[in-house]
């Protein structure tokens, strides 16, 4: 396996921050000498980013209202 | 034991100490809705469904409350209600999951990008111009559902792989096999639009 498969591999892991230290070393070292990962790094971190901002669709109004109706503490033993 | 006449108190103080053990526990839930119902919104179709969805999950965890350990991530706890009553409702599970391989490899849209438009594609703004709002949605909800879960937790969730497992109750090594492939999926949806 080439040293750019091998960073391709471990990528996504890295993007998440759940590769352990010695992956880390591994995913860096070869990130720091080759441009061609650098910028599919970049375009992997932007592309999450971006997946993040344009797919969470926010609450819609009279939710929030809607569940805090459903609270049960109304009719707690204290009967307040 | 002497204590005769305070059993009455004691008891009124314990229920005093839960009644506000359960407006606590109440009220930090419903700071979290607005995330539930982001990551619920990606698990189903529509809107309506997802506010379903939400609303009965809260109705079952301001229910059951006292199954939650406090100082536990409530967040990953809800999700694990709201993934169970998605289940519930018929949800369909994928025993096996789609084991065709996938030829493409993580850098394939990105490599489809640079051979329509060259490398300069890659620079972030680019990326923004060339993959719409509406396309990612689109292409996040043609990826099947088994796999699609995993990378709405981890990635518009943001869950860690453990948080991920518990909530869907799969192991950690199917979570990171299914975002592996549904990351590839879903690019692999976005490469037809982008280049196209």
């Amino acid at each position: 396996m080439s040293d750019c498969d091998k960073c391709e591999e471990l990528l996504q892991g890295y993007l998440d921050r759940e590769l352990s230290d010695a992956e880390v070393v591994v995913a860096e070292s070869h990130l720091n000498g080759c441009d061609y990962c650098r910028r599919r790094y970049r375009f992997e971190a932007s592309l999450r980013v971006y997946v993040r901002t344009t797919a969470a669709e926010r609450m819609p109004p009279g939710l929030a209202a809607k569940l805090a109706d459903l609270r049960t503490t109304g009719a707690s033993p204290l009967g307040n | 034991m002497g204590e005769s006449g305070t059993a009455e108190p004691d008891g009124a103080r314990r229920v005093a100490t839960e009644a506000r053990d359960r407006v606590r526990f109440e009220e930090e839930a419903l700071a979290l809705a607005d995330q539930v119902y982001r990551v619920a919104r990606r698990f189903v179709a529509t809107r309506e469904e997802a506010e379903d969805l939400v609303q009965d999950t809260y109705a079952r965890a301001f229910r059951s409350w006292q199954s939650y350990t406090p100082g536990t991530n409530l967040r990953a706890w809800l999700l694990r209600i709201l993934t169970n009553l998605n289940t519930d409702r018929g949800r369909k599970i994928q025993r096996r999951p789609d084991e065709t391989p996938l030829e493409e490899s993580d850098y394939y849209l990105a490599n489809r990008m640079v051979a329509s438009a060259g490398e300069q594609v890659l620079d972030q703004e680019r990326v923004v111009e060339r993959l719409s709002q509406d396309s990612i949605v689109t292409a996040l909800s043609a990826v099947p559902h088994d796999f699609r879960d995993v990378v709405v937790l981890v990635d518009i969730g943001d869950f860690s792989y453990a948080d991920a497992a518990q909530i869907l109750d799969i192991p950690l090594g199917t979570v990171m096999s299914r975002l592996h492939r549904g990351r590839r999926l879903l690019k692999a949806n976005l490469a037809e639009e982008a280049v196209s």
